[in-house]
């Protein structure tokens, strides 16, 4: 984590926003690239704190995630399933061509 | 006002019992209070033919001696809970197409206690926001001081302001960094957000699935009970859900806090908190004092680390639990060329402004080279917060908070991102730690808009949360009702 201001620029917003696979308009960019470098820094503060013998905490409650049998719980509910999607086609989701 | 919309959620489940009025008569007058606050927006979606169907099933029940624990009560939901066949749309533009085909665990489980719902109920997009204000279809209206044009707080600004304004008899919320509380305090309710685990979050829209817990939003604390009893219980489809039973929350409303030990945590007093505030805080310190509790000093230190923490991992999280909207299998898609450009167009098209800040912000601090820099530095101080909770609670039995450092803001007034965050400041902690917390009403400010107090209790004690409450609520007598509300 650095102290540095404007960490993020406009590389670092269009690569982001490509791993996001979100499209930005070029308009909004600039105002983005000042709120994401305000958050940044303000939570930069976080490095004051000494935390070398800390162990991460992934789980509040601290309880051990359940097991169950590997086995089938529900199916043959193909209409249920594909009943929101944009487009669909003899039982399959449908995107745009992906091969060429 | 229709006499009907005086009987809050326990005097209401009573009269149906006894007969007093019919469930259809109460729903009506609620359907009537919808339409005659229908400028606040806090609706997105009613249902009324099918409130009236189950109003009339639930007349049957009561006639037949079959009655529910919640048979005949009217309440509205938060867009963020999947309700079968009925738009679901957590407020965002993406989902404005959503009819889902199942269920959520704790609706199902309000409806199989014969609760009748009314609608669903706005808030901001995806939950992300304090102020309501990031809701794809405007922002919604707080009843009190309808003049001045106050938020409702949020996320869960509508369901606050439904019960609010009398056009609910309560309503679910859910709540990650405040978004029960926060909202509950600007509108002078009660908002009770459980222990992380104690609500099922199946079929919840997530969030920040580390943090999200559902609760409910009601005019008191015995409601409060009432509607937590029902939604609460382990879920085996929620593999964080607690298999932990919950004594009946209705036991405890008369318990008292004699010889218990309240925490007055100095940390929650700094600059900013605005005067009014803390004279009610110092006023609800002597009530508990008054009625038998020890009050104790202690300090959490690391209390002001809590929203930089929280705002790298709820939207770390959110990021992950939001790549699920691409425009494949639900959702507004909006089409491009290839794969790719399909999906960046349907999510930049899709996703409101504050939830892409989130996207951006979580992406970045997940990415390649910041990972242990951000996320794992957030993780590790997450646990020095939720340190600081278990070295208090071996020394005290709860603590006294205000839910917010200023009464609600006006809309449009907090346009920068970081001041908005800012508002969170009291209730950020213990959703971090994952503990129980309520807001309660008790008292107006000098503009007469509500305050509200927190409590926060050790995990899984909402029946001493429920307990203490009760005793805050019996003397601060909070009977006032906000000017937007039905007639």
């Amino acid at each position: 984590m650095s102290n540095k201001k404007s960490i993020v620029d406009i590389q670092t917003v269009n690569k982001i926003a490509r791993l996001a696979r979100l499209n930005i308009p070029e308009n909004d960019k600039d105002n983005l690239i000042i709120d994401l470098n305000n958050i940044l820094e303000f939570v930069a503060q976080l490095e004051e704190v000494e935390t070398s013998n800390i162990e991460p905490l992934a789980s509040v409650t601290g309880h051990k995630l359940p097991l169950r049998i590997d086995e089938v719980t529900d199916g043959n509910i193909e209409d249920l399933v594909l009943q929101n999607a944009p487009e669909k086609s003899s039982g399959f989701f449908v995107v745009p061509k992906v091969i060429e | 006002m229709s006499d009907l919309l005086k009987f809050n959620l326990l005097q209401a489940e009573k009269a149906i019992k006894n007969k007093e009025f019919t469930s259809v008569e109460l729903t009506n007058a609620y359907i009537k209070a919808i339409d005659d606050t229908y400028s606040l927006g806090a609706y997105l979606e009613t249902v009324k033919e099918k409130s009236l169907d189950m109003a009339l099933k639930s007349d049957k029940n009561i006639a037949d001696g079959v009655a529910r624990p919640l048979e005949g009560l009217p309440i509205g939901v938060k867009d963020m809970f999947c309700t079968k066949g009925i738009k679901t749309t957590a407020s965002s533009k993406i989902l404005d197409n959503f009819y889902p085909t199942y269920e959520s665990t704790v609706t199902q489980k309000l409806w199989d206690d014969g609760a009748v719902m009314l609608g669903k109920l706005s808030c901001d997009e995806f939950a992300m926001g304090s102020s309501n204000e990031t809701a794809a279809k405007g922002n919604v209206k707080n009843p009190w001081l309808l003049d001045k044009q106050v938020s409702p707080g949020g996320s869960s600004g509508g369901s606050a302001s439904a019960v609010a304004s009398r056009s609910a008899l309560a309503a679910t919320g859910t709540d990650t960094g405040g978004s029960i509380r926060q909202p509950a305090a600007f509108c002078g309710i009660t908002g009770l957000k459980p222990t992380y685990g104690r609500c099922s979050r199946w079929g919840i829209v997530a969030f920040s699935s580390s943090l999200d817990q559902a609760g409910p939003l009601t005019r008191t604390v015995g409601d409060s009970a009432l509607m937590l009893n029902s939604m609460a219980g382990y879920d085996k489809k929620d593999s964080t859900s607690a298999d932990l039973k919950m004594p009946d929350l209705i036991d405890c409303l008369d318990k008292g806090v004699k010889g218990k030990k309240i925490g007055i945590p100095k940390e929650y007093t700094q600059d900013g908190i605005s005067n009014d505030i803390i004279k009610f805080f110092e006023t609800s310190i002597n009530w508990l004092k008054d009625a038998g509790a020890e009050i104790v000093p202690v300090s959490l230190p690391h209390t002001k680390y809590a929203l930089p923490v929280y705002y790298i991992i709820a939207p770390a999280e959110a990021s992950s639990n939001l790549a699920r909207y691409d425009g494949v299998r639900f959702g507004v898609r909006k089409e491009g060329q290839s794969l790719d450009e399909m999906y960046e167009l349907t999510r930049g098209n899709g996703f409101g402004e504050e939830v892409k800040r989130r996207i951006m912000i979580g992406t970045y601090v997940l990415s390649s080279g910041y990972y242990d820099a951000y996320y794992l530095k957030a993780q590790k101080v997450r646990r020095l917060i939720k340190q600081d909770f278990d070295n208090v609670f071996e020394k005290v039995d709860f603590l006294l908070t205000p839910s917010t450092p200023t009464t609600a803001f006006s809309l449009g007034e907090k346009q920068d991102p970081l001041t908005m965050y800012l508002n969170d400041i009291f209730t950020v902690p213990a959703s971090l730690a994952g503990l129980p917390g309520i807001s309660l009403p008790v008292g107006l400010d000098k503009s007469g808009l509500p305050i509200g107090m927190q409590l926060i209790a050790r995990a899984f004690d909402e029946p001493g949360l429920i307990s203490t409450a009760q005793v805050i609520e019996n003397y601060a007598e909070f009977n006032f009702i906000a000017d937007g509300a039905a007639k």
